[in-house]
């Protein structure tokens, strides 16, 4: 019970910094790019479910966030539909493909599983790419109209930070419950072996379904948010690239971690900005931290912030101990 | 006396002050977001030089209204996403006055809501015809559309009494531009488009796409791409024996092309900014002076051959420059300083904007060039 509580408040701690934070950072740039933050962190959860809960790797995943953009995109510049609406159909539409590429795809393990869902992406982006009359092609769709809710138009950057904030808070709390569930647990034992799991009575081939299809609505749903927030889609968003990128948020972030997630998310959509400096030199940084990272810190920041704390924890009792002997 | 020698004193000290306090005004922002890294580097990495370039001599000079321009450069690297970001940077950070670029179609498209919100004019650096089309008040454009290109090789074409052609465009956003345009001008032209074969940006051999229209009818194949695609056009074309005349895009309008194609460069003909045939235009030709002067400072500076892609930025650049000396420093001023530029004399062509255009160029931005032993020449 007390853990519960533990949890309950962090989250909140958590969800009153990120909504106050506008406050403190009046009409700075930093807004925007806290936008992305959130963006980004939804994403992160999304895979952190899939590669840190059930320990199945995707290296597609930016094709279900391209999806859920694509499909808000041209539904709503075409048509007079509702955008919220076509959010939810995006996410049905990504959420079924999902569930039917995932049962021959997630038969895979490993290497392969990562070839699998590389080539998926693959298709995706020369999808994107190439039906120009349907998507504009390499140069993009634009006109994409904001998203509103009554009199309130979501066309500046306060508005848009609290409906992707609020949202990105919702996802949170959505996969937190999640992996204290039934459902988490049963992907955890996956995770460290699944013939274990099946001689426990879990139906692994099912549930690694049911979680990629969860991921994938998460990412589109983050996809269409992305679309409405910056009005403007283009493939090379949505490339193999992006795809990495994410991978390196939820590994540096912590596998296994929704603050993690939100942490990994963060670093990587900061870091160019603190890197520009650096101008190409930024890809050596990232690929740099993916070493280090997984060399010194296996668990993510989020183990490296527990392994310093206890190390400091250790240190100040054993200099206690050495003032009580002297 | 000594009184009197004091005020002169106190006056000369006073007036060197002021003069200090001018000259301590500090420098206007200008915002440039090109894409240096990435698939179009190509295009980011001359703008890039060129606008450096450029904004050094006009500060050399003694700035504008005796005040310093700062140029404060972003890579996009061609990805809509960090375009959007660093356009925010640009207007909240560093309170720029003004952006020039972004380089591709697709950033700029994706930055212009950012700029419209801000109210910061923009001359984008980029050729698609949605940019300015519908004309967007804070947004203007300084590369040649693909539209006059397009005319231009049609005309030839029916100069030349060619009415049946094979296409082959790059699946990617200038190939694409410029295939649309193709198709669509092919009808006004009376010309036939009897083959339409695409190729992918990093594809390295495209012997299948001639080798079916070599076995087809068309008297002439139009390739449109950036390079290095048009370059292995021309080469397998050379290696299949295809005798038919090879047209290509003002996208390969550089002497990279003809280095990569070698041999299999002869003979062809392109579209083209004056730029590359600089020393072969007329003395009449109101371009001439800007042309010779910008070819032969940016061989100086970077010990390359300055292309039409650089032109571009060296044209926004000028642009804003004549802006802010008519009206200055306010985004509100330049805008309205752009729209009114009329028979500006630029690398890229002669510029007249106006409310409804915002793309100032017409038809004669373009000449013809043929390769010709290895070397560029202009067609009259």
């Amino acid at each position: 019970m007390t853990e519960k509580k533990r949890q309950i408040i962090v989250f909140l701690i958590f969800a009153a910094a990120a909504l106050s934070a506008p406050f403190f950072l009046k009409d700075s740039y930093l807004i925007t790019v806290l936008i992305f933050v959130g963006i980004n962190t939804i994403l992160a959860i999304g895979l952190n479910l899939l590669l840190g809960y059930a320990g199945q790797i995707s290296l597609g995943h930016a094709a279900f966030f391209g999806l859920g953009a694509y499909i808000s995109g041209i539904l709503t510049t075409r048509f007079p539909l509702d955008p919220f609406l076509v959010m939810i159909l995006a996410a049905f539409c990504a959420g079924a493909l999902a569930f039917v590429i995932g049962f021959p795809i997630l038969k895979l393990k490993g290497h392969y599983l990562a070839m699998a869902t590389l080539g998926f992406g693959i298709i995706m982006y020369i999808v994107f790419n190439e039906t120009v009359s349907v998507t504009g092609g390499p140069s993009g769709l634009s006109g994409i109209p904001y998203l509103s809710v009554g009199p309130l138009v979501f066309d500046n950057d306060w508005n848009n930070y609290y409906l992707v904030w609020i949202s990105t808070l919702a996802v949170m709390l959505l996969a937190i419950n999640l992996t204290q569930s039934r459902i988490g647990r049963a992907l955890r034992a996956i995770h460290d072996s699944e013939v274990a799991a099946r001689v426990m009575g879990v139906n692994a081939r099912i549930l690694k379904v049911q979680i990629f299809t969860v991921s994938a609505v998460i990412s589109a749903f983050a996809g269409s948010l992305y679309a409405h927030v910056v009005t403007f889609i283009a493939p090379a968003s949505f490339g193999f690239h992006f795809s990495v990128e994410l991978l390196t948020m939820v590994v540096v972030g912590g596998l296994g971690s929704i603050y993690g997630s939100f942490l990994g998310a963060a670093i990587l959509t900061m870091l160019p900005e603190f890197l520009r400096v650096f101008h190409d030199l930024d890809i050596i940084v990232y690929g740099l931290m993916l070493i280090l990272m997984t060399m010194f810190m296996p668990g993510g920041l989020v183990s490296g912030i527990q392994m310093v704390t206890q190390y400091i924890a250790a240190r100040k009792a054993k200099r206690k101990d050495e003032h009580a002997q002297a | 006396m000594s009184r009197n020698v004091f005020r002169m004193i106190l006056v000369l000290c006073f007036s060197f002050l002021m003069a200090g306090a001018v000259f301590a005004a500090p420098p206007v922002k200008i915002g440039a977001l090109f894409s240096v890294s990435g698939p179009a580097s190509f295009l980011g990495e001359p703008e890039r030089n060129t606008a450096v370039m450029m904004v050094d001599e006009i500060n050399k000079a003694g700035g504008i209204k005796g005040r310093k321009l700062e140029l404060v450069v972003y890579d996009t690297q061609g990805d809509a996403t960090k375009a959007v970001q660093a356009a925010n940077k640009l207007i909240k950070d560093d309170k720029v006055v003004a952006i020039i670029g972004p380089s591709t179609t697709g950033d700029s498209m994706a930055v212009i809501p950012v700029v419209e919100r801000a109210g910061i004019p923009m001359i984008s650096c980029a050729a698609g015809i949605k940019i300015t089309e519908p004309v967007n008040k804070w947004v203007f454009k300084t590369a040649q559309n693909d539209v006059l290109a397009v005319m231009k090789i049609y005309r030839h074409l029916q100069q030349q009494k060619i009415d049946k052609v094979a296409i082959l465009t790059v699946s990617d956003g200038f190939g694409s531009s410029g295939r649309e345009q193709l198709r669509l001008q092919a009808k006004e032209f009376d010309i036939k488009i009897i083959s339409d074969e695409t190729y992918g940006p990093k594809d390295t051999d495209m012997t299948v796409q001639l080798t079916k229209i070599r076995g087809n009818e068309a008297q002439a194949i139009i390739c449109w791409g950036t390079n290095p695609g048009p370059a292995i056009v021309a080469r397998n074309a050379r290696q299949l024996g295809i005798k038919t005349p090879i047209y290509m895009s003002h996208g390969v309008s550089s002497k990279k092309f003809i280095e990569l194609a070698g041999d299999g460069a002869e003979g062809i003909i392109l579209p083209s900014g004056k730029v590359i045939v600089a020393d072969q235009l007329p003395d009449s030709d109101p371009q001439k002076k800007n042309l010779m002067n910008y070819v032969r400072k940016y061989q100086e500076r970077y010990k390359v051959e300055g292309d039409h892609f650089g032109g571009h930025a060296w044209d926004a650049i000028m642009l804003l420059k004549n802006a802010m000396e008519k009206g200055g420093f306010s985004p509100a001023a330049i805008r309205d300083q752009l729209e009114k530029t009329k028979k500006f004399s630029g690398i890229g062509g002669t510029f007249s904007f106006s409310p409804d255009d915002h793309a100032g160029l017409t038809s004669d931005a373009f000449v013809l060039v043929q390769v010709v032993n290895g070397d560029w020449k202009l067609i009259k």
